[in-house]
């Protein structure tokens, strides 16, 4: 592994020398996210494998080209989880991606993101430096969050290597309960029951059903599914389909056919009046639209509901696709941007054009 | 009057103008209080206390400082344990204590929108009515302040459950150093690009200045119980922890205390703890009734299969604040045993706990300094209590070359300098014994990019490349 990284370091010291933007790639199954982007492949498949996992510490720490399946079955021989649930996107999944992606799955509100989780990162900056932020240890404010500062960031501050992360447990018993409920209907039980105490673990509104999954001990999960009531489905897999997104809501957008916006907002917001289908997540607060818009408008009606909207598929991606950010934010994150990787060479554009 | 006196003069003017004669502190007995936070050890007078009432004052205080380059260190209460907000001796001191209004409460969204100088406890008060709190508890929750909170990113002890400031923070309204007004993150749990929210919490007054946040709630779980156990070695007692883990059981809270913190909280607050037992666990365990039932009755066996020697389990409401209360005030209690004490803020991983306390007991011995040990066995973070005596000459800085080596054990097995407490002054001498010098300049780096002058609360937090090569040679002298 020794070898793979120094090949690493001298790929990015070489890069930076040259002024040669890096692509930097796991295994691609996110690569339809942010902005287009071009330029000589930095490859984090070589750099794989869980470095230590010590289940009651409840901390698993692994290289950033691991897949997200290695590590996902590692955590289930020993009945753990990552609890942010990562979309996978594909067999190919690495931890790497995940972060640099930040994008997290059915329980977040209530277990937490990504980011969440993470409590260290090793990273190449664009010095070539192999530097270390965090640790293994669930409290540790030496020094600024580097580590969680990359979710979202997608390479753009540098090439992740490795990455520590809470684990836990997985629930004594989970239950899905589906009720034939309206939209706006939906959004006020979901925001009602996540208001109260309970074993509530993920929400969701998708054609016309409210979808509710109950986890923890078996008493809880019983007793609040007796109070909420509806139907129990035959299949338990919807929740890994919505997070994969292969539910026929998705179709359109996966065959390239219609552009999909996410929505992040205010949980209890109104849905607004637009002439495509929604799917609500996340207890209203991650609402998926597909459907044609304009990018002003969007941003508008996220702004309105409190939150904010990005292309998620499709669309012109050579243009802007997440919000917008004024003026004083760009230069801090273009001055920020410049202090990890003053060449500029990763993945330049990738999350704005000005980036 | 000397150029430094006139410059002092005209800048005490300007801020005048902006938030009132009343709100600029400038005679040395009114600034005296301002001279240290909860660490007092550490303390300098400012130039001069301001106190901004909003935020459009706090941007034009930034304005004015910026122009001038004048240091300025932000202020909440005065609780942090890190000399985080011990004034700069040419700065002003940026108390946000007027500051302190909740501006919104959304139920329905579970969230609030509040000013940096309101309490933490305030918050979980005025939801309280609506079956919400706010999560974090640092065990100074009743005076300690958000806008604090989010500078330090405020742990407690329900962590290991519920998260630490970071995980229950939505937005940021931000004041940069130029005065520029920044709003970082949402009203919805995530945002596009890098995490400025993740990036601002903890970065302890060097970045920016918080005028305002956006929070989570959570609602009110239906019932808690806290199981407390006396264990005859501490060795049991962190193997205990680990069954639990190991159970999939996620108490709400965890702590341990050693023998002697047991003995001084038992005397402090007589809470039944049981004063012959080297290590106490209290375990709570919070959810529905059948929940709570289910895993206090699972928590009690295997205290008993790990050797514990005397179990109690909170009956009621009374009876689990009582098991709490000596706890909470460990830190009072050892305060009543010894003229001064010391507390450490190291992390580690629960394994290395006993060896880590034996380390900590030789070193005591080699000090003549006793160690109550009190630690948030749910997530590694570990409070050594050294006891001293101010008074006697030269005990602060044995105190001090103890407590850093004690931090230096903590790195050593793969924790770190500070769980909850910041780096401020306090521990900066430690930085370069978790970092690398290179890791330490993309530190400085990042602080650059926010503050180019380098004038938000200056010499805390991240060394300074020059001290850092400093702080090594006398290392090597010490060590050689």
């Amino acid at each position: 592994m020794a070898d793979i990284l120094s090949r690493l370091q001298e790929q990015v010291r070489r890069a930076t020398e040259r002024g040669q933007a890096l692509v930097i790639r796991g295994g691609g199954s996110k690569a339809f996210l942010g902005r287009d982007t071009a330029g000589e492949v930095l490859d984090t498949r070589p750099h794989s494998g869980i470095v230590s996992y010590q289940p009651v510490e409840l901390v698993l720490t692994a290289r950033a080209g691991t897949t997200l399946e290695v590590i996902e079955a590692a955590l289930e021989a020993q009945g753990q989880m990552l609890a942010f649930e990562p979309p996978h996107f594909g067999p190919d999944a690495t931890l790497g991606g995940t972060l640099a992606c930040n994008l997290s799955g059915p329980g977040r509100p209530w277990w937490g993101s990504v980011r969440d989780h993470v409590l260290g990162i090793r990273l190449i900056n664009g010095r070539g430096e192999h530097l270390r932020f965090g640790g293994q240890v669930m409290k540790n404010v030496a020094g600024y969050d580097v580590s969680r500062l990359q979710a979202g960031a997608m390479g753009t501050l540098g090439v992740i290597t490795e990455i520590s992360l809470k684990v836990l447990p997985q629930a004594a018993m989970s239950l899905t309960l589906v009720q034939e409920q309206t939209a706006a209907a939906a959004i006020a039980l979901m925001n009602r029951y996540a208001g109260k105490p309970g074993p509530l673990s993920a929400a969701c509104w998708a054609d016309g059903r409210l979808y509710l999954r109950l986890s923890g001990a078996a008493s809880a999960v019983k007793a609040t599914a007796e109070r909420y009531g509806g139907e129990v489905p035959a299949a338990g897999a919807f929740w890994q389909t919505l997070r994969e997104q292969q539910l026929g809501f998705f179709q359109p957008a996966r065959a390239g056919d219609a552009c999909l916006w996410r929505f992040s907002v205010r949980p209890t917001a109104r849905l607004p009046d637009l002439p495509g289908a929604w799917l609500l997540d996340w207890a209203g607060a991650q609402r998926w639209y597909c459907g044609p818009g304009e990018r002003a408008v969007m941003e508008g009606l996220a702004t309105a509901m409190g939150g904010e909207v990005t292309l998620f598929r499709n669309g012109d991606r050579r243009a802007e696709v997440f919000h917008t950010r004024p003026a004083a934010l760009q230069t801090l994150q273009r001055r920020l941007k410049q202090q990890f990787d003053p060449a500029g060479i990763f993945n330049p554009g990738r999350v704005y054009g000005w980036l | 009057m000397s150029a430094q006196d006139q410059e002092q003069e005209t800048l005490a003017a300007r801020l005048r103008g902006c938030v009132g004669p009343e709100y600029v502190i400038e005679d040395a007995e009114t600034r005296r209080p301002y001279e240290c936070d909860g660490l007092a050890m550490y303390c300098e007078l400012p130039q001069l206390v301001v106190l901004p009432a909003n935020t459009a004052q706090v941007q034009a205080v930034m304005h004015i400082c910026h122009e001038r380059g004048v240091p300025v260190v932000a202020r909440g209460h005065g609780t942090g344990l890190c000399a985080g907000a011990m004034p700069h001796p040419q700065g002003i001191v940026l108390s946000l204590a007027r500051l302190s209004g909740i501006i919104d409460l959304d139920t329905e969204a579970r969230t609030a929108r509040v000013q940096p100088g309101v309490r933490n406890l305030a918050i979980s008060e005025a939801a309280a009515e609506y079956g919400l709190y706010y999560g974090p508890d640092p065990s100074s929750q009743i005076a300690c302040s958000i806008g604090g909170n989010v500078a330090e990113n405020a742990g407690g002890v329900h962590c290991l459950k519920y998260g630490l400031t970071v995980h229950n923070i939505l937005r940021l309204e931000v004041i940069t150093v130029e005065g520029e007004k920044i709003d970082i993150g949402s009203e919805g749990l995530d945002s596009g690009g890098m995490d400025l929210l993740a990036l601002f919490t903890g970065s302890e007054g060097l970045l920016g200045v918080i005028t305002e946040i956006t929070l989570r709630l959570l609602p009110v779980p239906e019932q808690a119980r806290v199981v407390m156990a006396g264990f005859d070695t501490i060795q049991q007692a962190g193997d205990a922890v680990g069954g639990i883990i190991a159970q999939g059981i996620i108490p709400a809270g965890l702590e341990m205390m050693d023998s002697h913190a047991i003995v001084a909280a038992e005397a402090f607050v007589q809470a039944g703890y049981p004063v012959e037992a080297r290590a106490l666990l209290l375990c709570e365990v919070d959810g529905t009734a059948a929940e709570v039932q289910e895993h206090s009755d699972r928590v009690e066996a295997l205290f008993r299969q790990f050797g514990a020697t005397t179990i109690r389990t909170s009956q009621n409401e009374a009876e689990r604040a009582l098991l709490w209360k000596g706890r909470k005030s460990a830190f009072p209690a050892v305060g009543r045993i010894s003229p001064d004490y010391y507390c450490m803020d190291g992390t580690i991983p629960r394994s290395q706990l006993a060896p880590v306390l034996t380390g900590i007991e030789h070193m005591a011995t080699e000090y003549g300094l006793r160690v109550a040990n009190v630690f948030h066995a749910g997530d590694g973070n570990l409070h050594p209590l050294i006891l001293f005596d101010a008074n006697k000459p030269g005990e602060f800085e044995k105190t001090e070359a103890f407590g850093g080596r004690i931090l230096e054990l903590c790195v050593a097995v793969g924790g770190c300098i500070t769980g909850e407490h910041g780096v401020g002054i306090e521990k900066i001498r430690q930085m370069p014994v978790q970092f690398s010098p290179e890791e330490l300049a993309q530190l400085e780096a990042i602080k650059l990019a926010f503050d180019p002058q380098a004038t938000l609360n200056p010499g805390k937090g991240v060394p300074l490349l020059k001290r850092c090569q400093e702080y090594r040679t006398l290392e090597d002298h010490a060590h050689g």
